[in-house]
């Protein structure tokens, strides 16, 4: 501990803390963009339904005997396109979504107590445990590389829609008006929301989700108004969080790495709170996300 | 093979009289407040205080205290710090507080998971404390339930008219003088009893199970205000104990069937809306029934 440095050249010498700095920081980078529109769209409560069908889907793959991503992935994604179709202009109501996925949660414990029970494939024991609060240490160097590029593809949607998405989230009736397709929009949107939850689900564990979705994008929207300085504020808090996070666990490894990576978030979350607080007492609020963007145009 | 047989052995042991008494007790209250948490749309809120439940239960287990209080505790000691955040009115201040819901969630989550790691061997504790169990409610457990419980259907029953009129039309309501924040604080405290209650037996993550599905259904059933709470309350009551049948004849777990059993009874009650298309509660007919 005297030596920091020494401690750092340390943990990268481990290759799976390599593993996690590189596959967390990239889910961490595409959490960050994707979460900036979800706060923005208000769909918070989306993401955290889409956090619990991870587990189930998860845990139905491995009840069925086959790779448990497949599943994660599955089930996210079918998920978002269902509650995108549910819903009108893409903002489902939330008494639907409780009930879905609570429906969708308890078949997730079924999945758990039938595996547990019927031994497929080597039952782990803790598969339960490592899909709700994440196993980011536990990455195989494939699966490292398939997050990356899952993650980088991810990142890639987002740039290339970004900026009609961006128009359609902060004003949908005169996107409408101006022939964008935004209910289009809104379902590729709810799909990407479906990959990075999937994604996330490994590095943070599906309970904790939010946390990589939301908080990194609240804070960021604390701090700017901006929305293109927001979005890359997030993913760089994210990003931070995680890198953060994984070092503070490996220093100390009481704490679960996603608890650390959580309380950094969370910690950033506050300060960005503090500074927003602060800086509206010095010089007054009122501008938002939605002035500051039309003044961009 | 005979199911009124089982039906006697399952009361011939005391855990499921127990689990019965406790579930029951649970559905009434759960099935009432969770009433106004659909009628008020607070069911994000409702998910966050059951969430917060659980860093508390497993706070109180490393710490040596009961699970009942650790829920408790932390659910109702939740409800109070979010009923006096400002709550913001427009639309750019809600979008903020639903990230802050979701940090808030998260974090507890994450707690709960620090608090589980430095109690070493608890690993199958975790499953239970999120997804319900019904072995092992002690009597006073039992007693304990049916105190607070009571209590918040007291006190329900007590503010329940105002809080109608300012669920339904908070601007009349504060208007001719009744006072909608303090009943919005007052019921999420009530809230965070029911949800502490539920989480003991649905465990954190399924309280929806009784709180949100028995009233979801029931306010697709009638436009009836008090018919469609009376509903509710049933609804509750007879998912509860139709699934710790089932959970006690089988080998999977409680919230599995609670929640299945409830996302099936509402499911039958949009059918049933849909024949009849009848339209959900809306405040029209609660002001004709007023």
């Amino acid at each position: 501990m005297t030596e920091p440095f020494h401690g750092i050249s340390h943990m990268l010498a481990i290759p799976f803390m390599d593993h996690a700095l590189l596959a967390g920081g990239l889910i961490a980078l595409a959490s960050g963009v994707v979460g900036y529109f979800l706060v923005l769209r208000n769909q918070v409560f989306t993401g955290d339904a889409l956090s619990h069908v991870a587990f189930t889907g998860a845990l139905g793959a491995l009840a069925l005997g086959v790779d448990l991503h497949l599943g994660l992935y599955l089930g996210c994604i079918t998920i978002a396109v269902v509650m995108a179709v549910l819903s009108r202009r893409g903002i489902t109501d939330d008494v639907t979504i409780g009930n879905i996925f609570s429906f969708v949660l308890g078949l997730g414990t079924f999945f758990l107590a039938y595996y547990a029970t019927h031994q497929i494939g080597g039952t782990d024991a803790t598969a339960g445990v490592s899909v709700l609060f994440g196993s980011i240490l536990g990455l195989s160097s494939s699966q490292t590389t398939f997050d990356v590029f899952v993650a980088l593809a991810v990142i890639i949607a987002i740039v290339i829609i970004g900026r009609p998405l961006l128009f359609a989230s902060i004003d949908s009736a005169v996107a409408e008006a101006r022939g964008m397709p935004v209910r289009a929009l809104g379902v590729v949107f709810l799909v990407l929301v479906g990959v990075t939850a999937g994604e996330a689900t490994q590095a943070v564990g599906a309970l904790l989700l939010l946390g990589l979705l939301a908080t990194p994008a609240g804070a960021a929207q604390r701090l700017t108004t901006h929305p293109y300085t927001a979005m890359s504020f997030s993913a760089v808090i994210a990003l931070a969080s995680v890198w953060i996070g994984l070092c503070l666990s490996y220093a100390q490894p009481v704490l679960p790495p996603s608890f650390s990576i959580l309380a950094i978030a969370t910690s950033i979350y506050l300060g960005s709170w503090a500074i927003s607080a602060w800086r509206s007492r010095v010089r007054g609020s009122g501008k938002t996300a939605r002035s500051t963007y039309t003044s961009l145009r | 093979m005979n199911p009124l047989s089982k039906i006697s052995e399952l009361f011939s042991y005391h855990f499921m009289v127990n689990a019965y008494a406790a579930g029951t007790i649970v559905a009434v209250c759960a099935g009432a407040i969770g009433w106004f948490m659909v009628l008020r749309r607070q069911t994000f809120a409702g998910h966050t205080l059951a969430v917060i439940g659980f860093p508390g239960a497993s706070a109180a287990v490393f710490l040596g205290l009961s699970v009942s209080t650790g829920y408790f505790v932390s659910c109702i000691g939740g409800a109070v710090i979010i009923g006096l955040l400002p709550r913001g009115t427009t639309g750019e201040t809600r979008v903020a507080e639903s990230a802050v819901i979701g940090t808030i969630q998260a974090f507890a989550l994450a707690a709960g998971v620090l608090f589980v790691n430095l109690y070493q061997g608890f690993l199958n504790g975790v499953t239970s404390l999120l997804f319900g169990s019904f072995l092992g409610i002690t009597n006073t457990q039992v007693v304990v339930l049916g105190a607070v419980c009571g209590l918040a259907t007291v006190a329900l029953a007590a503010i329940a008219r105002p809080l109608l009129f300012a669920s339904v039309d908070a601007d009349v309501a504060s208007a001719r003088g009744v006072p909608v924040q303090s009943l919005s604080v007052a019921f999420l405290v009530l809230l965070g009893a029911a949800v502490a209650a539920a989480s003991q037996i649905t465990g954190s993550l399924l309280v929806f199970a009784v709180l949100v599905m028995p009233a979801a259904a029931a306010q697709r059933l009638t436009n009836n205000p008090r018919r469609s709470l009376v509903i509710s309350i049933a609804i509750a009551v007879v998912i509860t104990w139709l699934g710790l049948y089932a959970a006690y004849v089988s080998s999977y777990p409680v919230g599995f069937y609670l929640t299945s059993i409830g996302f099936v009874i509402y499911l039958l009650a949009i059918g049933s809306e849909y024949l009849r298309s009848h339209r959900p509660l809306r405040t029209s007919s609660i002001r004709a029934h007023r």
